[in-house]
């Protein structure tokens, strides 16, 4: 079939189709991961009981993250999540600003489940022992699965996000019950396996300890706010946005206790704060062969769902911005057949394949984390001044967060200490960061904005703002 | 190309992961371009946020749409 021109009203958009089962497994596909791998490092930073007061915090500070977000996402339901809700609530400035961050957390963060996929697949190999006919060890590369990651992802979010976010619900479920089955396994309620008593040595490097884990804290919980990408592909985004999410923060809060409260009893935190796979250390640990296999498959599932996961949210955000003109409008395109932002998903490729390619593991993750900081930073202000012009009776809201504005205000209190935590350990990092945010802000003040349509970016039917703003 | 008889089998799996990962970013490729010939520019950009509900969307397994 070829189509060359537009029939009067024709118009192709995203395929809404998804559930609220769709949309947990986006935000847990996303994170799980973190309680595989990566959490760990806060043990190094300042121990075990600093590691659960880390998870414990972020874990305050992502539950507030979810709160808001499902309030002001019940009521901007479009692709782009909180770069559309920044378009509505802030200005343009800070909705270019919020997409980028967007973009960049999740296409680093897809690079380093490739890079930790591709070690994992290469460590197996290292495993199997195997020699060549002079006798020397042979290695398994780890650049052909990295690649190979990153493109089956790819081709997968190019053929539609049903089977896209069905695949990540299946895996996802699958890491999330492994972690469970430990759980039980090492039975909590006996001191049999679990030595807490004996491993628990207080704060090693004191309350600074505590300050510097919060950075690793947030990997247990680090993108459950992806949920709100799939607003233009969810059924009822009013109803299925908030209870995914808030489920979703529900599950990880769970899981992140059940891990620390395993790997904790089982591992001395010196061990435990450099281990690369912690809970499949866990059950090596054990000594069960079942085990191993399940917290193994857990681990690469967990990699996969995540990088999915980004992938789909990162081409929307990247769309979106396109579709307003923010950026070419060419990458705002729809497939015809699998409706999905096609050429967004495929620009984004070589991207990632960059940076999982050439960068190393911890600099990829220091961007994502602090692309991710700066966007809940902007949501504190975003949800105050989102009440401010639309009080509740004004606007239907699908979810009402309780003790408005104490959630923003714990928010921005959390946020101002992870940066600290992040600027002990990766300060350079954290200014060339702000660096490239600011001249790509005076990029699109004075050359990009011109192009922008100004008044058919503002789409939510809502009341005129109350106020000054 | 390699002699393959003289691969051991991580060499084997690497080159079918490159292979694999080539034919993938060949066929989203090779699907772009024709999707960008076959349809109109307009109608290929013609998705406009908040206007999802009562879109006139185009699926060509059902030749020519539905509302």
């Amino acid at each position: 079939m070829s189509q060359t021109t537009t029939i009067h009203g024709e118009k192709i958009s995203l395929l809404r189709i998804l559930g609220p089962g769709h949309v947990w497994a986006l935000g847990v596909g996303i994170v799980l991961v973190g309680e595989y791998m990566g959490w760990n490092f806060s043990v190094g930073k300042g121990g075990a009981i600093a590691a659960l007061i880390a998870c414990w915090v972020a874990g305050l500070l992502y539950t507030c993250v979810a709160m808001i977000d499902s309030e002001v996402t019940s009521t901007v339901a479009a692709a782009g999540g909180q770069y559309a809700q920044a378009k509505h609530i802030v200005g343009p400035l800070m909705a270019f600003n919020v997409g980028l961050f967007l973009v960049f957390a999740y296409t680093m963060l897809e690079a380093a489940n490739a890079i930790t996929l591709g070690y994992l697949i290469q460590t197996v190999g290292g495993m199997t022992a195997m020699t060549d006919a002079a006798g020397e060890a042979l290695v398994l590369h780890d650049k052909p699965f990295i690649v190979l990651t990153i493109m089956f992802l790819a081709w997968l979010n190019y053929r539609g996000v049903y089977a896209t976010l069905t695949f990540n619900l299946v895996i996802t479920a699958i890491a999330f019950i492994a972690i469970i089955i430990l759980f039980f396994a090492v039975k909590p309620w006996t001191t049999e396996i679990l030595r807490h008593e004996e491993l628990m040595t207080g704060l090693p490097y004191g309350w600074i300890g505590v300050i510097a884990a919060l950075h690793f804290g947030l990997w247990y919980y680090l993108g459950i706010e992806g949920t709100c990408q799939a607003a233009e592909e969810v059924r009822s985004p009013a109803r299925s946005l908030p209870l995914g999410t808030m489920t979703g923060i529900m599950t990880l809060l769970i899981a992140a206790t059940m891990t620390w409260y395993i790997c904790a009893g089982l591992m001395p935190w010196e061990y435990l704060g450099q281990a690369v796979t912690p809970l499949f250390d866990a059950a090596r640990f054990m000594d069960s062969l079942p085990l191993m296999v399940l917290l193994f498959i857990g681990t690469i599932f967990s990699t996969l769902a995540s990088a999915n996961g980004c992938i789909n949210d990162a081409s929307r955000a990247w769309f979106s911005m396109a579709r307003d003109r923010y950026l070419p409008q060419w990458f705002g395109a729809v497939h015809p057949k699998y409706r999905t932002p096609y050429r967004s998903i495929v620009f984004l490729v070589p991207v990632a394949l960059l940076f999982a390619y050439y960068a190393p593991l911890d600099q990829v993750i220091t961007f994502s984390i602090l692309s991710g900081l700066l966007g809940y930073t902007f949501m504190t202000f975003n949800v105050i001044m989102f009440r401010r012009k639309w009080p509740i009776g004004t606007i239907q809201r699908g979810y009402v967060h309780p003790l408005h504005p104490l959630p923003a205000l714990v928010l921005l209190v959390l946020c101002a200490a992870t940066y600290f935590a992040v600027f002990l350990g990766y300060g350079t990092q954290l200014m060339a960061m702000m660096l490239f945010f600011m001249i790509a802000s005076l990029w699109f003040h004075f050359h990009r904005y011109r192009y922008v349509r100004r008044g058919d970016q503002f789409t939510m039917p809502w009341p005129r703002p109350l106020g000054d703003y | 190309m390699p002699d393959i008889s003289t691969l051991n089998n991580f060499e084997l799996l690497e080159y079918g992961a490159w292979a694999i990962s080539i034919l993938l970013g060949l066929w989203m490729l090779f699907d772009t371009i024709k999707t960008n010939m076959s349809y109109s520019e307009d109608l290929l950009t013609s998705s406009r946020e908040g206007e999802i509900e009562d879109a006139f969307v185009i699926d060509p397994t059902h030749q020519g749409g539905h509302r």
